[in-house]
């Protein structure tokens, strides 16, 4: 397992636990089960139940942005998903192996924007309280923090 | 996920079942559109829907918009909480015509 070694990054303070660590292929098909992981370990983490299914729902769009836009929907690829506790809230991050992408071309849509399409990155920064892209542990692929701080 | 299609007093309903998610918003958008080529209004039956993600959103839209153009109405009904939340966070809760139930739906114009 590739040990994502990205904590000091992190905008919370306090110590960080890790909680789950799980690596899958990049197929939609894989998803629905790293929904329900993500969903198990938020309610374990002490979020409410609307609030862990935000999350979910924030990691799924992510994900799918990453096999979308990162691995342009080939199936060659993994995603490594950590999801790391604190006393206030909880870390998660997203690494892929793909080419490296450009942020700015998975931007959100403006609010006033009736076209379908660009939701999900809308949806990961009004769930999330952080949302960033890091530098790679080796400068390899992508590596995204999203932050979820309990109320 | 099964999706089934029915006619009740000259407005089609699809009821969409399962998650409504990019694995399978091919097969639904396919639904939804040919729904709307016909000519009347489609009523969105949501009760069955497990999940809801953007891409989900993004056909229901695209339902609508082609709905407008052609002079009829996309109307949904009996979304639950958890699906209700994905429209509110897509701030599209006011662009959809969503009603509780069937029968609102049918009695109110979009």
């Amino acid at each position: 397992m590739t040990s994502i070694g990205a904590k000091e990054a992190c905008p919370l303070s306090e110590p960080l636990e890790l909680m789950l660590e799980q690596r899958f292929g990049a197929v939609l098909a894989g998803l629905k089960v790293v929904r329900g992981s993500v969903l198990a370990t938020a309610l374990h983490c002490g979020f409410e139940d609307a609030e862990a299914r935000d999350v979910a729902l924030a990691v799924d769009e992510a994900c799918k942005n990453i096999i979308v836009h990162a691995y342009r929907g080939e199936s060659a690829g993994d995603i490594v998903l950590s999801i790391y506790r604190s006393r206030s809230g909880i870390v998660l991050y997203l690494r892929d192996f793909a080419p490296a992408v450009d942020p700015a071309q998975i931007g959100p849509r403006a609010l006033d924007d009736l076209r379908p399409g660009k939701l999900g990155t809308h949806f990961i920064r009004a769930i999330m309280d952080s949302v960033e892209y890091l530098p790679p542990p080796d400068g390899r692929g992508n590596l995204l923090q999203l932050v979820k701080i309990l109320e | 996920m099964t999706d089934d299609v029915t006619e009740n007093d000259g407005q089609l309903i699809v009821q969409l079942v399962g998650d409504v998610d990019l694995e399978h918003c091919a097969t639904i958008r396919g639904l939804l559109l040919d729904g709307v080529s016909h000519g009347k209004d489609l009523l969105v039956d949501l009760s069955q829907v497990t999940y809801l993600d953007s891409s989900g959103i993004a056909s229901l839209l695209e339902a609508v918009q082609m709905a407008t153009k052609n002079g009829t109405a996309v109307k949904l009904f009996a979304a639950n909480a958890q699906v209700m939340r994905v429209f509110e966070l897509a701030r599209l809760d006011r662009v959809f015509s969503i009603h509780p139930d069937l029968n609102d739906a049918m009695a109110t114009g979009a």
